[in-house]
C-alpha cells in the first residue's frame, strides 16, 4: 500500500480567507489575523502574508499585535469551522481514493496505490490533487510513503516526496527531528531531556529498554511508523447530505455582495457531488439574519431568524456553472429582509447523476443549450408553477377538459377519441359577458349539461358566432333560452 | 444614330446593375400548410431560423390557425415547443385536434418584462422546434434581439403583436398582418426577406368546418 499525505499547514486561515473577497488586480489583501485563547490572554493563532509582512506572528499577544498595526482584521478562531473543513476536504479526496482517513488536526492521508492505475503514475496524480487544492484556495504539502504515518511526517519535512520502497524508509525518517514525529509532546520533552533529537538516534536504542523508561506507545507509534505494525485506520465515509455554511464577517443585505459567498458554496457543492459521483436535485440556501443588531426599525418588524431559498431542479445536476446560474437567478428573486450574517447551503436530495448523451456529431450553434437546462433556467426564473404541460381529460365541461400536467410524472400521454365539435384553441380563464348587436351564429347550438354531482353544475347551449369584428368566437347562452346575455367563452384563433 | 448594339453586350457592362441579382433562397422546411401562403412566400413556406411577426387587430381572427399546421408537423419531432406568455388559456383538446402532440407542447406564464427574457432564451437555446410569444412591451430593439436570438439558435420564432405596431419598423423576417372584415379575415405579407410582398391579400380560410 502506498499513502500520500496532504497536510493542511494553514487550515485554519486558508478556511477563513477563502470567504473574503480577494482583490484581483493589485493581490494586496487586508491585513488579517486569527485569534485565539481565554479572554484574558487573546494571542494570534496565524496571520496572512500582508499581516506577517507588518511585524504579526503566531502567538503574538493580542495586544502587542495592535500596538504594531492598529487595523487589522481580527477573526476570532472556531474550532468548529476547521473540524468542518477537514471533512470537507476528505469528501474532495474520497473522488481519488475510496480510503482516506483524517490524520491529527491538520492532515488527510488516503491510500494511493489502488488509485494510480486509474489517475496514472503518481506525478500526474499529485498534479491533480495540487490543482484542486489550489483552486479550492488551501496551501498544502504532499508526500508518499508506504506507511499514512510516515507519509505525514514527510510531508512536514519536505514537501513533494515520493517514497515508494520500504527499503529506503528508515534512513529518510532517521533525518527527521523527534518533535516532528507526531509524538507527543511529554515524551519529546523526555526524549530530548535524554538527549535524543533525531529518529535515527531513537531507532538505534534497543527496544525493550525504551519500552521501559517511555512505556508501550512509543514504541507501538514507532512501528506503525516503519510499517513493521499495521496501523488500522478509521476510513472516512462520505455523509448522505451537504451541510456548508460560511460565516461574513459583515452584514449583507444586498445580493450583488452575497454571490461571492454563493459562487463558493456551489463550487464545493460541486466539488463534493463529483467525489461522490452523484448529483444533486434540490437544495437550500438558508439566509441567517442577524436580530439583535440592526436599527430599531427592522427589529421592532419581527425579523425572520433565517430565510429559506430552495433550489429545486426537475433533473439530478452537478456542473457548478449551471448550478451556480440557478441559485442566482433564485436569491435575485427573493427580497432579502434583513441583513445576512450567514449563508449556508442543505443539499439532501442526492440522487445518481446520469450525464446526458450527446451525438458526437450533433451540429449544434455555439450558444446552444440542451431542453433540460433550458427549464431548468426558465423554472429558476420565473418559478416553478409556470412552465407546464397539458393534459386533456374525459370531461365534457370545457373548464375541466383539460389539467395541467407535472413535466416528471407524464409518461403517458392519453389520446381521446372522442368526436366533438370544433373546439376553440384559446379559452378563456372564466366566461365574460359578449356585447355585439349583430352577432352571427355559424353553428350551433351544442348542448353541454353536466357536472351536477360535483357541485360545478353546467347547463349551456354553445354556439360558434362570428362578431362584427369578424371574429370567431366560442359564446354560449343558458340552456334552454334562444336570445339574452351571450358569455363569450372562447376564440376560434 | 448610335449603331445598334446587341443587348447582351451592354449588360455585360460592370456599371450595369441588374436588380435582382440574389439568388434565392433556399426552399423552406416548414411549409405553413396553406397553399396560397406558400406561393406568396419566397422560401416556399416559413422562413427558417428567423423570427416572424404576426400582427392582428382582434382575437379570434385564425391567427393561431396560421401556425397551427405548422406546429403539429414539427411536434412529430424530437423538440419541444414552447408557448411564451399567451393571452388566453392554451386550450389543448383543440390543439391536439389540430394534430399537435400534447406531450411536445411546452406553456410558459410570464409577466410581459420576462416574456421577452424568456423568449430570447428559448430562441438562442436552440433546442425547441419552435417558440411562440406574445410579447407585449416589444420594442424595436427587443424585437431585434429576438431576431438576432433566432438566428443564433437557429430556431423560428413567432411573435405575435397587436396592430398598432404597424407603423414602427421591425427588424422580422417576415411580417404578416391579419384584419378582420365582415366575410373572412383577410391576410396580408408586409415584408418578407428576398422579395417584395405582394400588393394582394392572400386568400386564407383558416377555421374547420362547422
Amino acid at each position: 500500500m502506498l499513502w500520500a499525505c496532504v497536510l493542511l499547514p494553514r487550515l485554519a486561515l486558508d478556511g477563513v480567507l477563502r470567504r473574503q473577497p480577494s482583490n484581483e488586480t493589485t493581490k494586496l489583501d487586508p491585513p488579517l489575523a486569527l485569534i485565539t485563547g481565554p479572554a484574558q490572554k487573546r494571542v494570534l493563532l496565524d496571520a496572512n502574508a500582508s499581516a506577517r509582512a507588518a511585524g504579526l506572528y503566531p502567538g503574538q499577544p493580542l495586544l502587542a499585535a495592535q500596538a504594531l498595526l492598529p487595523d487589522f482584521i481580527a477573526i476570532a478562531h472556531d474550532p468548529r469551522q476547521d473540524h468542518r473543513l477537514r471533512r470537507f476536504l476528505a469528501a474532495w479526496a474520497y473522488r481519488y481514493s475510496s480510503m482516506v482517513s483524517l490524520e491529527g488536526e491538520d492532515a488527510i492521508v488516503l491510500e494511493v496505490q489502488g488509485s494510480l492505475g486509474l489517475f496514472g503514475p503518481w506525478p500526474r496524480l499529485e498534479r491533480l490533487l495540487r490543482d484542486d487544492l489550489r483552486r479550492l484556495g488551501f496551501q498544502h504539502r504532499i508526500a508518499v510513503a508506504p506507511t499514512p504515518l510516515a507519509a505525514c511526517v514527510l510531508a512536514a519535512a519536505q514537501d513533494g516526496l515520493a517514497l515508494t520502497e520500504t527499503t529506503h524508509l528508515r534512513s529518510a525518517l532517521g533525518r527527521v527531528p523527534i518533535r516532528d514525529a507526531r509524538v507527543d509532546e511529554t515524551t519529546v520533552a523526555t526524549l530530548a531531556a535524554m538527549g535524543l533529537h533525531k529518529l535515527r538516534q531513537l531507532f538505534t536504542l534497543p527496544r525493550a529498554a525504551l519500552a521501559r523508561r517511555l512505556g508501550p506507545s512509543l514504541l507501538a507509534h514507532m512501528d506503525r511508523l516503519v510499517g513493521d505494525s499495521p496501523d488500522p485506520r478509521e476510513l472516512y465515509r462520505p455523509p448522505d447530505a451537504f451541510i456548508e455554511r460560511i460565516e461574513l464577517h459583515y452584514e449583507i443585505s444586498h445580493h450583488p455582495a452575497l454571490l461571492f459567498p454563493l459562487r463558493r458554496l456551489v463550487n464545493d457543492l460541486a466539488a463534493y457531488l463529483a467525489g461522490r459521483d452523484g448529483g444533486v436535485q434540490r437544495f437550500t440556501l438558508v439566509l441567517e439574519h442577524d436580530r439583535q443588531s440592526g436599527d430599531a426599525e427592522t427589529t421592532r418588524r419581527e425579523v425572520p431568524a433565517e430565510t429559506d431559498v430552495v433550489v429545486g431542479l426537475l433533473g439530478a445536476e452537478r456542473d457548478p456553472a449551471r448550478l451556480f446560474d440557478l441559485a442566482r437567478a433564485r436569491l435575485e428573486r427573493t427580497s432579502i429582509p434583513a441583513p445576512v450574517r450567514a449563508l449556508r447551503l442543505v443539499a439532501r436530495e442526492l440522487p445518481p447523476f446520469v450525464p446526458a448523451g450527446r451525438d458526437l456529431f450533433d451540429a449544434r450553434p455555439a450558444q446552444a443549450l440542451p431542453w433540460d437546462a433550458l427549464r431548468e433556467r426558465l423554472r429558476a426564473r420565473l418559478g416553478g408553477d409556470a412552465l407546464y404541460q397539458l393534459h386533456v381529460e374525459h370531461d365534457p365541461r370545457p373548464e375541466q377538459a383539460q389539467s395541467r400536467a407535472n413535466p416528471m410524472a407524464s409518461s403517458k400521454w392519453p389520446v381521446s377519441e372522442n368526436r366533438l365539435p370544433p373546439r376553440p384553441a384559446w379559452l378563456l380563464a372564466r366566461p365574460m359577458p359578449l356585447r355585439d348587436h349583430h352577432l352571427k351564429v355559424l353553428a350551433g347550438p351544442e348542448r353541454i349539461e353536466s357536472g351536477w354531482w360535483d357541485g360545478g353544475d353546467v347547463r349551456r347551449d354553445y354556439y360558434v358566432v362570428q362578431t362584427s369584428l369578424g371574429q370567431r368566437a366560442w359564446a354560449f347562452l343558458p340552456a334552454g333560452s334562444s336570445d339574452g346575455a351571450w358569455m363569450l367563452h372562447g376564440w376560434f384563433a | 444614330m448610335a449603331a445598334v448594339q446587341a443587348i447582351d453586350f451592354l449588360l455585360r457592362d460592370p456599371r450595369v446593375w441588374r436588380g435582382q441579382d440574389n439568388p434565392p433562397p433556399p426552399p423552406s422546411r416548414h411549409a405553413t400548410g396553406f397553399t396560397a401562403l406558400d406561393g406568396a412566400l419566397p422560401a416556399g413556406g416559413w422562413p427558417e431560423a428567423s423570427l416572424v411577426e404576426i400582427l392582428f387587430s382582434a382575437d379570434g381572427l385564425g391567427e393561431l390557425s396560421l401556425l397551427l399546421p405548422t406546429l403539429a408537423a414539427l411536434s412529430t419531432d424530437d423538440r419541444p415547443v414552447l408557448v411564451i406568455a399567451p393571452p388566453y388559456r392554451v386550450y389543448a383538446p383543440a390543439w391536439q385536434a389540430a394534430g399537435l402532440q400534447l406531450s411536445k407542447l411546452h406553456v410558459l406564464d410570464a409577466n410581459p418584462k420576462d416574456a421577452l427574457w424568456a423568449m430570447e432564451q428559448a430562441l438562442r437555446a436552440g433546442c425547441c422546434g419552435a417558440v411562440l410569444g406574445w410579447p407585449m412591451q416589444a420594442d424595436d430593439n427587443s424585437l431585434r434581439r429576438l431576431q438576432v436570438a433566432a438566428e443564433t439558435g437557429q430556431t423560428p420564432g413567432f411573435a405575435f403583436r397587436p396592430m398598432g405596431a404597424l407603423a414602427n419598423p421591425s427588424p422580422a423576417a417576415l411580417r404578416l398582418s391579419l384584419r378582420g372584415t365582415d366575410s373572412h379575415p383577410e391576410l396580408r405579407i408586409l415584408k418578407c426577406r428576398g422579395a417584395l410582398p405582394p400588393s394582394r391579400p392572400i386568400p386564407f380560410h383558416p377555421y374547420p368546418r362547422h
